[in-house]
């Protein structure tokens, strides 16, 4: 590790007076799997499009790949890949037609998308599904499948925010395998949950409250530091006393 | 007479193409809290469609409070509250304009069953002027909760009231049910979150449109037929791996910070034996110790079990 790949600074979005992201400031390794947490409302989403390039902070500094926040925005969506639960792939589009879709927006060559299309499909085990509409497809499928599209055009980060919500236990499973590797590979991986089991399998977790980060650290320094037994009472602990709550 | 009754029903979507509940049959008793537990796509929403009278089965029959819900949907229809898993209030309503509209839809009014829902209504009536559109997804989750309940039902029936809400409000929310069962109101509510199941009464673990066991979660997890080892090491993905060409391991799965194991035949030593494995693979800070296994884990072996 050591190289860093996301840095913030004291990182703050204000809309009107109110403090979505509050002057936080941490930073992310080469191949590290960084769990982004916190209660409803806590500030995630906003500070999550700040380092995807999607929104400006209202002050602060923070570079992602490399590239400014405030002035390379392009630059950083070409060095990044994002996955959500709620959308990620065209229902209406084949399994193939998807692939060719998300390749050819990041500009890989056809010969390029044939190769690695090729592979991924025969990873996933999806050669039978190929011309499936992704509709068709079972939940855990698509949610592989927009993994792999996600880190498609091999980016350096991965952002994937809540990206098992509502997947059956051995799915979710093998959805984290496939983030391991990734992060094997050295792509690093940012990521958000609700399941506090999954909080573990982080290298380092960050836990927001209120627009501020309130713990940074490994899950086990954070169970030692607050006498927890698990993720979830730490988690509890510290967002018991926040005094916002939306989305 | 039960609560609520599915004999045999079976659901499926475009033309018989899509199973989506496969001959499911339950019970919930009178002021039982009863939980559907399973993920995404393993019928619970059918299942809820089916009770409420919003859709109909392809077979097999279903009361709630000896009501058929073919036949006697109008007054079924009177003594339920549901909360869809979809936000489906008014968003250019507000707080209270919804309430209200819900309160008249069934012929009553606010006051009368205010009772009910003072504990979770006083915790809104700061933004009882602001539109429900503009409430956050905990708030939005509180109102509709108070819709459900404002012409005072005898069934509840609320489906994954809890997904893609944080910690603290869950455990909330979960206080609320408990409260709302102490008034005497029967609840059958869905989530795909296993950690939840022990808070209800009776669950029944459903997957892929079957139910694959009832019981009271307690019973459910003592059924569990084999021992179950937790093993944990420095490089924990490492373990995994390797734990899973070990021939004498039958499943491996992450839990947390730890793996949880079971072994394809009991022996008395298998610590011992796990342990010397991972020691083989170079592996460091072993641990590796005996426990309970929990809903999840019950979950997993009865879905292996039906896939094999």
């Amino acid at each position: 590790m050591g190289e860093q790949v996301i840095v913030c600074k004291e990182l703050t979005k204000r809309f009107g007076d109110f403090y979505a992201v509050n002057n936080i400031s941490f930073e992310v390794n080469r191949g590290e799997i960084f769990g982004f947490l916190g209660a409803n409302g806590a500030g995630k989403t906003t500070a999550m499009r700040i380092l995807c390039g999607l929104s400006y902070p209202s002050s602060g500094s923070a570079t992602v790949a490399g590239f400014d926040v405030y002035r390379q925005q392009d630059e950083i969506k070409k060095n990044i890949g994002y996955m959500s639960q709620k959308f990620s792939l065209y229902e209406n589009l084949t399994v193939s037609e998807n692939i060719e879709f998300y390749g050819g927006v990041y500009g890989l060559s056809r010969a390029v998308i044939r190769e690695r299309s090729a592979a991924l499909i025969q990873t996933l085990g999806l050669e039978k599904e190929t011309k499936k509409l992704v509709g068709e497809l079972p939940l855990g499928w698509k949610q592989k499948l927009a993994f792999s599209v996600a880190i498609f055009h091999r980016p350096q980060i991965v952002f994937l925010d809540e990206p098992t919500g509502g997947v059956d236990p051995v799915t979710r499973r093998q959805f984290w395998d496939m983030i391991y590797e990734a992060a094997a590979g050295g792509i690093t991986v940012f990521v958000t949950t609700h399941y506090m089991d999954e909080a573990e399998y982080c290298n380092r977790v960050t836990i927001m409250v209120d627009g501020k980060i309130e713990a940074l650290d490994a899950p086990q320094a954070l169970k030692q530091r607050f006498g927890a037994g698990n993720m979830e009472e730490v988690f509890y602990q510290l967002a018991r006393s926040a005094k916002r709550s939306s989305d | 007479m039960e609560a609520v009754v599915l004999d045999g029903i079976t659901k499926t979507y475009a033309g018989g193409k899509v199973l989506a509940v496969d001959n499911v049959s339950l019970t919930v008793k009178p002021g039982e809290l009863f939980g559907l537990i399973g993920p995404d796509g393993a019928g619970k929403t059918s299942i809820f469609r089916v009770l409420t009278t919003l859709l109909q089965a392809d077979k097999g029959s279903a009361t709630v409070q000896g009501l058929d819900v073919v036949k006697d949907y109008q007054r079924i229809r009177q003594i339920l509250g549901y909360m869809p898993g979809k936000f489906s209030l008014y968003q250019d309503l507000t707080v209270e304009e919804n309430l209200h509209f819900f309160a008249t839809l069934f012929g009553t009014t606010i006051e009368a069953n205010y009772g009910i829902i003072r504990e979770i209504y006083e915790q809104l009536k700061p933004f009882k002027d602001r539109r429900a559109g503009k409430l956050s997804g905990g708030m939005k989750q509180k109102l509709a909760l108070c819709c459900a309940l404002i012409h005072k039902p005898e069934v509840l029936f609320l489906d994954e009231p809890t997904t893609g809400v944080d910690v603290v409000s869950r455990r909330e929310f979960w206080d609320m049910l408990a409260r709302l069962k102490s008034m005497g109101i029967t609840i059958l509510v869905s989530t795909p979150y296993m950690d939840e199941a022990s808070l209800c009464e009776r669950i029944a673990l459903i997957q892929a449109g079957r139910i694959m066991q009832i019981d009271a979660p307690e019973q459910i997890v003592r059924s569990y037929p084999v021992r179950l080892y937790a093993a944990k090491a420095d490089d924990i993905y490492g373990l995994l791996k390797d734990m899973r060409e070990n021939p004498a391991v039958e499943s491996c799965y992450a839990f947390g910070e730890y793996l949880h194991l079971t072994m394809k035949s009991e022996t008395a030593d298998a610590i011992m034996a796990l342990e010397g494995f991972a020691r083989e693979r170079g592996h460091t800070g072993i641990t590796v110790k005996e426990i309970a296994p929990g809903i999840e884990d019950t979950f997993i072996r009865l879905m292996n079990q039906k896939t094999q």
